[in-house]
Parts: structure tokens; sequence; C-alpha cells
């Protein structure tokens, strides 16, 4: 079942186009990202599902009510973090959390939610003084006062340790088991890689393709590499006449062969069949950061 | 939203009294502007022309009071410059919060601290103004209140308009401080040249100095509509100018 759905929408600011004919779905109860260099346009499509900005064309449901226009009913059931935002530097802990929960009728205990994300002992502590990854489980902790049915997170582990960062994606998992959605955004490939259910790629204000990050990966980056590390002169060329194989190179003992979907079965049968004497065996999987680069001929980062 | 306005402009007002630098700007410089003036003009055993003896009783306590005016106007200038750069005027307005009563708050918070900066002015200004809480007092704090507001009103349209946060207090400053020369306290605008005069009758704060004044001489704030009508004209039109140019972000 679908809560978000994503038809078409467009948004301009002036002659920069920021989102060109953007559709895509979000499944109740999934992690959903949107993955893309900054400025692709994330950010932008969140905001128009969050109801603070309205897209010029196209249309949007969540939950079945139109953000823009319903966002008054809709705040009630949705959470947001937003990119950058900040909260007054004096503010403590303790006191954001009750005054957002007084602002919902229906909101979760305050004190009991900063327990749960480890935020139990800063009640007292002003905003300022809080690091990175505290101000960032604060503000996921606002995201979820109300209770809400899905979650916006933009940007949430941008400029966090990765420490930090995974502790942070321990407790995005943690709210995908309480049975909520949660759509977030991300520049770090790795990141969606290891949180999201799917992922959209945006790029240029365009969705270029959605899906989960396995069959990305396995749709636009069939090819794997496998690093052999032999002294065995007749390898090379054993390798090169495998038919799965497309490539090999050399350099010193290590051979690098690269092929397609049965390439790491074809290279270890060769190796036990020739009795080919190896002290270094590693494969290398595409990932997401390489489904990127294949879709748009560039790196995600600069 | 009611509920969340008393809550925001609580939670703002205490978040406000944290921050020294705010503190000091907006209480204790006017509090010690008024005792150094006062202790200077009335230590002297020098007899005062007239016109100096009318700035001393009169002029002065309504000079720092539109001082008061102003630096709460430029506090919020800031504020406003602050919150938008921070993003927390974007948060807030993720919220279910109504974009008015955010802006409310402040303008609470600000009337808030310029009665509590009245009072305590007051009060350590005791010796040379010895003033009773009467209703001419009342009468008093009322003028300041609504002229604070007019002049908040242009603060928010100075928020609106400046084009960053460096800029915001700087460009405020220079609209509003110059506004104090040719506001009748020093030279009553009668005496002024005819082009002074008319510049005088274009400013805002021309009308706050003569309903203060008014009210501190213990006028009935019926003598005073047209001043009223100024000020509130001016605050409805800045409100109307600003919530249509202001950004959140």
């Amino acid at each position: 079942m679908s809560v978000i759905q994503v038809s078409g929408i467009s948004k301009r600011y002036g002659r920069t186009v920021a989102l060109d004919d953007v559709s895509f779905e979000v499944e109740q109860g999934e992690i959903f990202g949107l993955i893309g260099p900054n400025g692709a346009g994330k950010t932008t499509a969140m905001e128009c599902l969050e109801g603070i900005r309205v897209p010029d064309r196209g249309a949007i449901s969540v939950l079945g009510v139109d953000p823009w226009r319903g966002l008054r009913a809709l705040q009630h059931r949705i959470g947001v973090q937003l990119q950058e935002a900040q909260l007054q530097k004096r503010i403590k802990v303790g006191e954001a959390v009750r005054f957002w929960a007084s602002l919902y009728p229906r909101h979760m205990d305050g004190d009991q939610l900063l327990e749960q994300l480890g935020l139990g002992d800063r009640t007292h502590v002003w905003f300022m003084s809080l690091s990175g990854g505290q101000k960032q489980r604060l503000f996921i902790a606002l995201a979820l006062i109300n209770d809400p049915e899905v979650v916006f997170l933009d940007e949430l582990t941008t400029g966090l340790d990765p420490q930090a960062r995974r502790a942070i994606w321990e407790l995005v998992r943690g709210i995908r088991q309480r049975g909520k959605t949660v759509v977030l955004t991300t520049h770090m490939m790795e990141e969606a890689e290891k949180l999201c259910d799917r992922v959209a790629i945006v790029e240029r204000g365009r969705v270029i393709d959605v899906d989960t990050p396995a069959r990305l990966v396995a749709r636009h980056c069939p090819n794997r590499t496998v690093l052999v590390t032999t002294d065995d002169p007749s390898a090379e060329a054993r390798f090169r006449v495998l038919p799965q194989v497309d490539e090999v190179s050399r350099a010193e003992s290590v051979i690098t062969v690269r092929g397609r979907d049965e390439v790491v079965t074809a290279v270890i049968q060769c190796v036990s069949q020739h009795r080919i004497h190896v002290t270094g065996f590693h494969t290398e999987m595409p990932t997401l950061e390489d489904v990127f680069l294949t879709l748009t001929g560039h790196r995600i980062r600069n | 939203m009611l509920k969340g306005l008393w809550k925001l402009t609580w939670l703002e007002i205490k978040i406000f009294l944290r921050e020294p630098l705010g503190v000091i700007g907006s209480i204790v410089i006017p509090a010690v502007l008024f005792l150094a003036l006062g202790r200077i003009v009335t230590s002297r055993p020098v007899r005062f022309s007239n016109r100096l003896t009318d700035f001393v009783m009169v002029g002065l306590p309504v000079f720092v009071s539109v001082m008061i005016a102003i630096s709460t106007a430029l506090s919020l200038v800031t504020i406003m410059a602050i919150y938008r750069e921070g993003g927390i005027l974007k948060r807030l307005r993720a919220t279910p919060l109504r974009p008015h009563t955010i802006l409310a708050a402040h303008v609470m918070v600000k009337l808030f601290m310029t009665l509590v900066t009245l009072a305590i002015v007051m009060a350590v200004g005791a010796r040379y103004y010895p003033v009773t809480v009467d209703a001419r007092f009342v009468s008093f704090a009322g003028a300041l209140l609504f002229s604070t507001l007019s002049i908040l009103g242009m603060g928010f349209l100075i928020a609106s308009l400046a084009p960053s946060g460096r800029f915001a207090q700087p460009l405020g400053s220079l609209i509003l401080y110059p506004m104090i020369g040719l506001s009748g306290l020093f030279v009553p605008v009668e005496e002024m040249p005819d082009a002074m005069q008319r510049i005088a009758s274009a400013l805002p704060l021309t009308y706050a100095v003569s309903l203060l004044r008014g009210a501190w001489l213990g006028d009935a704030w019926s003598l005073h509509m047209g001043d009223i009508g100024v000020l509130t004209v001016v605050f409805i039109a800045c409100s109307a100018l600003s919530a249509r140019l202001f950004r959140w972000q």
C-alpha cells in the first residue's frame, strides 16, 4: 500500500529548474531514500511533500492529502526534520520537546522519547551546547513527538562522524520498526545502501530510476571485479579465455579480472581446476556510487 | 492558536533573558544612560534656562523612553535575522504554529521587555525623577507601549528588507537613530526651518515623541488623537508590507 504518490511534479525558481517531471511512490512502512548530489533537487522534492513548498505542476498525495492544500490536517500526521535547521541557541532540550508536544493534540511523552533517543541526561542543556549528533537526535525527537505516520528526514547525518552516523541509522531503523514510513534524503551512497529499502536516484531535478539498492546495482552495474594475487605465470592467460570475463589486467602479482554475473564463480572454478597457487583473493561488488556514475557519467561528490 | 502564542512568548522571554548581550543592550544600557544623564544635569548647582529645564524634566525621560523603544526594535531586527539565517523560523513554521503567531510572540516578548526596562529605569532613576505609579505613569507606560508597537512594525519591515543578517542591525540603526534628531526631542518641531519641519512631520518617531511628551506632562490621550492615528497607520502599513515581504528562510 503506498502512502505517498508523487506524479509529474515540476518546480522552477526563475530560470533554474529544481524539479522536472518527478514521479515516485512510497510504500507504507519502508525507508525510502531520495539520493543524489547536493543541488539535485532532493530537498525541494522533500519540501513539496512536507507542504512547505508548492510545485508548479503535478500532483502529490501524502496519506491521501494534498500537502499544500491540506497542510493543517496533514501536519498532525507527519514529522519533519529540516536540513540545516537550528533551534534557539539557548533553548533547553527539555523545553523544546515540551513546547513541541504542546503544539499537537496527540503527542508522545517527551521525556520518555528523549530517554529512548539517548538524550535523557541532556534535558537541561542548552541547544548550543549539544554535539552535532545530539542535535540531530533532538531533531528526530521533535519529528517523532506527535507520533506521526510518515517521518521526513532531510540530510540527517551530514556533518556527523561515522560513529554518530551509525547510531543515527539505528534510530531510523527503530522508527521503521514502529511501523512508520520514513522518507529521507542523502548524498551519501553508503547511507542509502545501508539504510534504505528503496531509493530514487535524483539528478538535475529528475528521477532517473527507483528501486531497491540491490536491484539498482544488478540492473545498472552487473559487472563484478575479482582481484587475484598469484605468482603463477599461466594464471592471467587462463582467466582471459573464460567466457564470463570481459577484461583482465595485471599489476605485479595482482591480476584484476572484470566480468559479468558469474565471473566470480568462473574464476574460482578456474583457480581450483588448474591448481593455481593463490595468496590473495578479493571481490569488489559495485555500489550505488557506481550505479550513479554509470547513469550520470559523473561521481556523486563534486 | 492562542495557546501556542502564550507558550512561545514565555519560552522566548526565558531564552532572551539567558542572552547576556541582549539583556545588557536592552535593559542595562537605558538604565545607565538615564542614571548618567540624570546625574550630570542635576549635580550642577546651575540655574537652567527654561529650555534646558524643560529638556531635563520632560525631554530626558522621553528621550530615554524613545531609546528603549528603538533598542527594542533593533533587538527584534537582529533576532529575526539570526532566526532566519539559523533556520529557526523555518523550523518553527513547519509546526502547527501559524506564521503570524510566531511573529506575534516576538512582539509580545518585546513589549514585555519594554515594560520591564521602563520599570527598572524608573526605579533606578527615582532619586532624580520621583515617580509615583499613578494614572499619569500608567498613561505614560501605555504611550510607550503604543509607540514601541509602531516602531516594532518598522523593525519588521527593516527585517523583511535587509538583504542579510549582517546588514539588518546597521540598516536598522541607520534608519531609526537619525529620526531622533528631527523628532522634536531637542528642538521643538515648530521652531525648525520649513524644510526640516516637513521631514520631521514625515517621520513616525516625531509622533511617538509628541505622544510620550504629552503623556509625561499628564495630557489626556484624547489630545493626541493625531499622534495615535499616525502611529496606528504606521504599524498597520508596516505590518501589511512585512506580511507580503517577510522571508522565512
